[in-house]
């Protein structure tokens, strides 16, 4: 009898997903399906709002990555008035993206994912958690929360707020940096940078130890990467233009403009997911495949650009390849970003323009269309808004970062699916749960954000069912 | 000066004649909310909140529009009243589509400011969730129906301050919604100042600039007095 195995809810992930494996009467796995099963619906109800709400509403899409729309939509805003904001303001949204990366990439790394390799796959799930992680190295688990902290503390010190902040706005900043807060910064930079290369340390050893076959089975196959790099192909975050790269390591299409989006992304639609599926246009559905967040930035750019972050971008080349293909190495990328973003701040603050001159500017509607692109710690993320001529939005269309890898992570879950589950499953037989969790675990390295939920703690149960083909229930296990 | 004598839950107070109950519970200290009232703008009693209990009458009556009467005996924060109170400012967050966090006027709105004053953690009533649009054609100002709770502070000032009569009440009954000039968009009426005292006097983020974000908006609601004080006692030298 053909069955299906459901993994619902995923767990240590943002928002509200399920996983199915599709197994044929003989026990083989036959389909793997990653299902966001949540609704949002941002795109029409902003449908007649002022585009200049749009930063304030869109942020509240996500409680972890509110300052990714809020920067699309001040950017594209920016579009609309058709200005170009001023030097500092420029630099204090820099500084936001950066504070924005760092605290994101933290959570992912040092919450949500190192659970799995510092406590085991096999571990008990009722502890294989952040506070599992505080139980076994409560050293590692502060400085990680530290971590975190300095990059929310930065983003709360520049937006008045931690989450939510409506800090960006069309034509600039809302308000400068204080003394104190740069102060601060600085301050606080030399631990960040020190738990960091701890990070880095105890991650390297694991890649050389007991997560080698990970790195292997985890989401390794060949697709196209896109990110923002600057003009001369530096790793770039908030400006720039949009870059792809092929598996082999050829540049696809470089220096594109986010206006024209639509000529070389297309969204495909399935009916079992509420999550859409992007795909590169020129190659087609599926075949366009590609990846975006901190493992394809890391991949389109040439170079980094900073002394630190370079060597450590050469050293995840050197033992992952170049381009990397392997999706685990997404961790290993996202700390190689928080070392970027680690740099780039403090050159940043010592910069004189972030604190001088005019921040905002304020003009009056003067286009109808505009797209906006930002790096979110997830990806590449496109806010394209219509309005009309007196400024109410007539269309939205929000390409998020996890829509982009959507494809990508049900191929890794396929593939992890064919590498740990047993072929055939036996009649009847309870898949182990450390198995599920490396399925799951494959969609945690590309850290998706599905909602504005955050289930950092990892206690959301699991509810595992054995159904028929006619969608009888056959079997239930509850987790947590 | 003439004065009235009366009692405001047990306490005597003198205004002068012809004042409100409003002035008297205010001489009494006796905080009685508001929304639609606002000093400098004669009163409509539309929000109903300053409803007080008066002995010898059946009905409960406004206190922005009732007279000081010689001898009242006031109450005005009876169990009844305080359940009142709190069900009107629900029945006004039914009403509207008023989200707080990513509205302009968020942490300088009366209205939300009401609902912690009468202690309103949520509405016992179903939300409407109508549709209402959104006037953005005046080139400084935008009219967001959704969060208009038809106080009329709008209307009253235009016509009574600046004396250009842009806004009224169109429609009846929960059809009610503000108009501006013969119920066109803003930006093509003619009589409008721009002067933006409406959106000064706006309890809510109904009016607002158009450069104001979620926040952003700071109204000044005691232009009216002001205004009015200084043409009562010709400060400028052109009156």
């Amino acid at each position: 009898m053909t069955r299906t195995v459901i993994i619902d809810p995923v767990t240590r992930i943002e928002g509200h997903a399920k996983i199915t494996l599709h197994l044929d009467d003989a026990g083989h796995l036959t389909d793997t399906r990653f299902h966001v099963v949540e609704y949002r619906g941002f795109e029409k109800f902003c449908e007649g709002r002022p585009f200049t709400e749009m930063a304030g509403i869109t942020a509240r899409i996500c409680g972890i990555c509110p300052v990714s729309h809020l920067l699309a939509a001040a950017k594209t805003g920016d579009k609309l008035l058709a200005l170009s904001i001023p030097p500092a303001a420029d630099k204090l949204r820099r500084l936001l993206n950066l504070a924005q990366l760092t605290q994101s990439h933290a959570l992912s790394f040092f919450h949500l994912s190192s659970p799995d390799f510092l406590l085991g796959w096999e571990s008990d799930p009722a502890k294989r958690n952040v506070f599992g992680l505080m139980a076994a190295d409560p050293d590692l688990a502060r400085a990680g929360i530290r971590l975190r902290q300095f990059g929310q503390q930065i983003l709360e010190l520049l937006g008045g707020r931690k989450i939510h902040s409506a800090w960006a706005v069309p034509g600039g900043v809302r308000s400068p940096l204080s003394q104190e807060a740069r102060d601060w910064i600085l301050d606080r930079l030399p631990e960040a940078r020190a738990t960091v290369t701890l990070a880095l340390e105890l991650y390297k050893k694991l890649l050389d130890g007991p997560l080698q076959k990970e790195q292997r089975v985890f989401g390794d196959f060949p697709s196209l990467f896109m990110g923002l790099v600057t003009p001369n192909g530096l790793w770039e975050h908030i400006e720039g233009r949009i870059r792809f790269r092929d598996a082999t390591g050829a540049i696809v299409a470089d220096q594109l403009s986010e206006d024209d989006y639509a000529d070389f992304l297309g969204e495909a639609v399935e009916p079992w997911s509420y999550l859409k599926f992007p795909y590169y246009k020129p190659l087609g559905y599926p075949d366009g495949i590609y990846r975006v967040g901190p493992l394809a930035r890391l991949n389109v750019c040439d170079s980094i650009g900073t002394p630190w972050a370079d060597r450590e971008l050469a050293e995840l080349r050197q033992r992952s390849g170049q381009p990397v293909t392997s999706s685990f190495a997404y961790h290993h990328a996202r700390l190689v970003e928080i070392v970027a973003c680690l740099e780039a701040i403090e050159i940043l603050v010592a910069d004189p323009d972030l604190m001088h001159g005019r921040i905002r500017l304020r003009a009056s509607l003067n286009r109808n269309e505009a797209v906006g692109v930002s790096e979110a710690p997830r990806g590449t993320l496109f806010h394209h808004y219509k309005v009309d001529d007196d400024g109410l939005l007539t269309s939205v269309n929000l390409i998020i970062a996890t829509g982009q890898n959507n494809l990508a992570m049900n191929r890794t879950v396929h593939q992890i699916a064919r590498e740990y589950i047993p072929d055939p499953v036996p009649a009847g037989a309870e898949i182990p749960e450390a198995m599920l969790n490396r399925v799951e675990a494959g969609i945690r390295c590309f850290d998706p954000c599905l909602s504005c939920s955050t289930h950092a703690a990892g206690q959301m149960p699991l509810r595992l069912q054995l159904l028929a083909a006619d969608g009888t229930v056959l079997a239930e296990r509850l987790r947590g | 000066m003439a004065v009235v004598t009366l009692n405001v839950n047990g306490q005597d107070v003198a205004v002068p004649a012809g004042a409100s109950l409003l002035e008297a519970t205010r001489a009494a200290a006796a905080d009685v909310p508001t929304l639609c009232h606002l000093d400098g703008l004669n009163p409509v009693s539309s929000c109903r909140l300053c409803l007080v209990e008066v002995e010898g009458s059946t009905k409960l009556l406004p206190a922005c529009s009732t007279a000081a009467a010689e001898g009242m005996v006031v109450h005005t924060h009876t169990p009844r009243l305080k359940e009142y109170r709190r069900m009107t400012v629900e029945l006004f967050f039914a009403e509207g589509n008023h989200v707080c966090a990513v509205c302009v006027a968020n942490t300088h709105c009366e209205l939300q400011d009401m609902a912690v004053t009468v202690g309103m953690d949520h509405s016992r009533f179903p939300y409407q969730y109508p549709q209402r649009p959104v006037d953005a054609s005046h080139p400084q100002f935008t009219l967001d129906h959704n969060r208009c709770i038809l106080c009329t502070r709008c209307v009253r000032v235009c016509d009574e301050i600046e004396g250009a009569h842009v806004w009224d009440i169109g429609s009846r009954g929960g059809q009610c919604h503000i108009v501006a000039g013969l119920d066109e968009p803003w930006g093509q009426v003619q009589a409008c100042t721009s002067c933006g005292k409406c959106v000064e006097v706006c309890p809510t983020g109904a009016l607002f600039r158009n450069t104001d974000t979620t926040a952003e908006k700071q109204p000044d609601a005691s232009l009216p007095a002001l205004l009015r004080s200084a043409r009562d006692q010709h400060r400028w030298h052109n009156q």
